[in-house]
């Protein structure tokens, strides 16, 4: 990989957000949206808490890092998408850009995203709710690092169906991780799933985090099993996610699809 | 390698199949470096096709593509440094600068002193005054000109052009082609181009391929092609063989 040319079309990212405002606000509005309206109702019903202590601390937890998967997932998808809506995809395949440096300069980007965005709402967060999530310490970074990688994988995978599918399918960027949010156990531990959606759940690395999450806020024992098998999980999917994308960049020259983009 | 005789592009019965479509039939023809090479043929042609192939943007059913003595894939990155494509059709991110826009470029072909070499395009382009400009808020021939300069920033041996001049008024056109020539001649560089204008290929074209339903029908000059079709113009080859009255 050549580390000019990913510094180079991560400029290109870097530019069109520093000259799009709406693009920026869209980075913060749906954060701090949710976290404010989820975060009262979290204050509200913690005030009938007895039964179930730190329920502020799972609800808030569960947000942030919920976000910090989503953005992750996005910051990726939307990359490709950039091109797509700007028709500028062929321009970058016929450069010497290798497919590897494109998804690592979508990646960088996606870095970018999810850093502005965790820094906003951890902060509100801490002054509205007096929710810090750095009582999570060093676990902290573990769990962020696996629900990056996961929305490395998922954003992957998403922008080889786009590439698949056509434009029609970018709906997909914002939608299909919300697919698996009822069972990857964001604010309710996987125990509360039916049976039959447990193993589903067990498959889904998040789900790992949320539950290791809930275990290091009740000070409970370090979420050792729960980490391993995220990012165990994470490799898996990451390797998948890698493999679909260059499958389907092959099959897309074979069938000629690449000069169909934007239909 | 002797560079006299090695052509700078050269493909061997290329040939693409789409489900049940013949798209480019078993197509075999050469461009001489320094040659201005013209592909010409009605919508369906394959003229589109045959030049994605060229730039491994579609991998072809069975044929040899050798661009500068390599081959796809194994060389893809090696030629992609070495050539470049500009195309009516495919813009560059309107919400950037020209300025932005090639400094991407630039660091995409690993330019060398990408600042002087961007001041060197805008100037020969005369777009200095638009650096700062939004490429969405061009007029249709300055960006056509701004796609250019991309083209021709890593200072190409080989450049693809696809209908550069096909959303221009003729006065833009004109000035689109006198600049791509001077550019061109100053270099040698080959270049290979597609339109639908023929006198844009007579003026241009050292020599042309006609292609008809994926298949060669006639390569030549303007004049051999002229002949070899009793024709007085290549418009008039042009709707000769479009209307099936070649064959």
């Amino acid at each position: 990989m050549n580390p000019r040319r990913i510094l180079g079309l991560t400029l290109r990212y870097f530019y069109l957000y520093r000259s799009s405002v709406p693009r920026l606000l869209e980075q913060l509005y749906w954060p701090v949206v949710d976290i404010m309206v989820w975060g009262f109702v979290t204050l509200y019903l913690s005030r009938f808490e007895g039964a179930l202590p730190n329920f502020l601390a799972y609800f808030l937890g569960g947000l942030v890092l919920w976000d910090i998967l989503f953005r992750s997932q996005i910051g990726v998808s939307v990359a490709y998408l950039e091109e797509v809506w700007s028709r500028n995809l062929l321009n970058l395949f016929v450069s010497p850009l290798r497919p590897s440096e494109f998804l690592a300069a979508s990646v960088a980007i996606a870095i970018m995203r999810v850093a502005f965005t965790t820094c906003v709402t951890l902060a509100i967060a801490w002054w509205m709710y007096d929710f810090s999530a750095l009582v999570m310490g060093a676990w902290l970074w573990a769990f962020m690092g696996s629900l990056v990688l996961m929305g490395w994988a998922m954003g992957i995978f998403i922008s080889s169906l786009i590439m698949r599918f056509g434009q029609g399918a970018e709906s997909l960027a914002w939608g299909l991780i919300f697919l698996i949010q009822p069972v990857a156990a964001v604010f309710y531990p996987v125990s509360v799933l039916p049976a039959v959606l447990q193993p589903v759940s067990a498959a889904i690395p998040a789900s790992h985090v949320f539950e290791g999450m809930r275990q290091v806020l009740d000070g409970g024992a370090a979420p050792v099993h729960h980490l391993m098998m995220a990012y165990s999980l994470n490799l898996a999917y990451m390797i998948g996610a890698l493999l679909f994308f260059y499958a389907t960049l092959a099959e897309a020259k074979r069938e000629g699809r690449l000069l169909r983009v934007g239909e | 390698m002797n560079q006299q005789t090695t052509p700078a592009v050269s493909v061997r019965h290329l040939t693409k199949q789409f489900g049940d479509a013949l798209a480019v039939n078993d197509l075999s023809f050469e461009v001489a470096a320094g040659q201005i090479y013209g592909l010409l043929g009605a919508n369906g042609a394959g003229k589109t096709t045959t030049l994605a192939m060229l730039l491994n943007l579609i991998t072809p059913t069975s044929g040899e593509i050798s661009i500068l003595g390599e081959q796809y894939p194994a060389g893809r990155e090696r030629i992609l440094s070495r050539v470049n494509f500009s195309s009516t059709y495919v813009s560059l991110p309107l919400r950037l600068t020209v300025w932005e826009n090639l400094r991407v470029f630039a660091a995409l072909y690993g330019i060398k002193r990408p600042k002087q070499r961007i001041h060197e395009m805008v100037e020969r382009f005369e777009l200095t005054y638009a650096l700062k400009t939004r490429v969405g808020e061009l007029s249709s021939g300055q960006k056509t000109r701004v796609y250019l300069a991309k083209a021709l920033l890593n200072d190409p041996e080989v450049l693809f052009l696809d209908e550069p001049t096909a959303s221009l008024d003729p006065d833009m056109a004109d000035k689109t082609r006198t600049l791509l020539l001077q550019a061109q001649q100053e270099r040698g560089m080959t270049v290979l181009i597609t339109s639908h204008n023929m006198a844009e290929m007579e003026q241009l074209c050292n020599r042309l391929l006609f292609i008809d339903k994926g298949k060669r029908l006639m390569e030549g000059t303007v004049v051999e092609i002229r002949e070899h079709f009793g024709q007085d113009s290549l418009e008039d080859v042009f709707l000769h063989v479009a209307r099936g009255e070649s064959l």
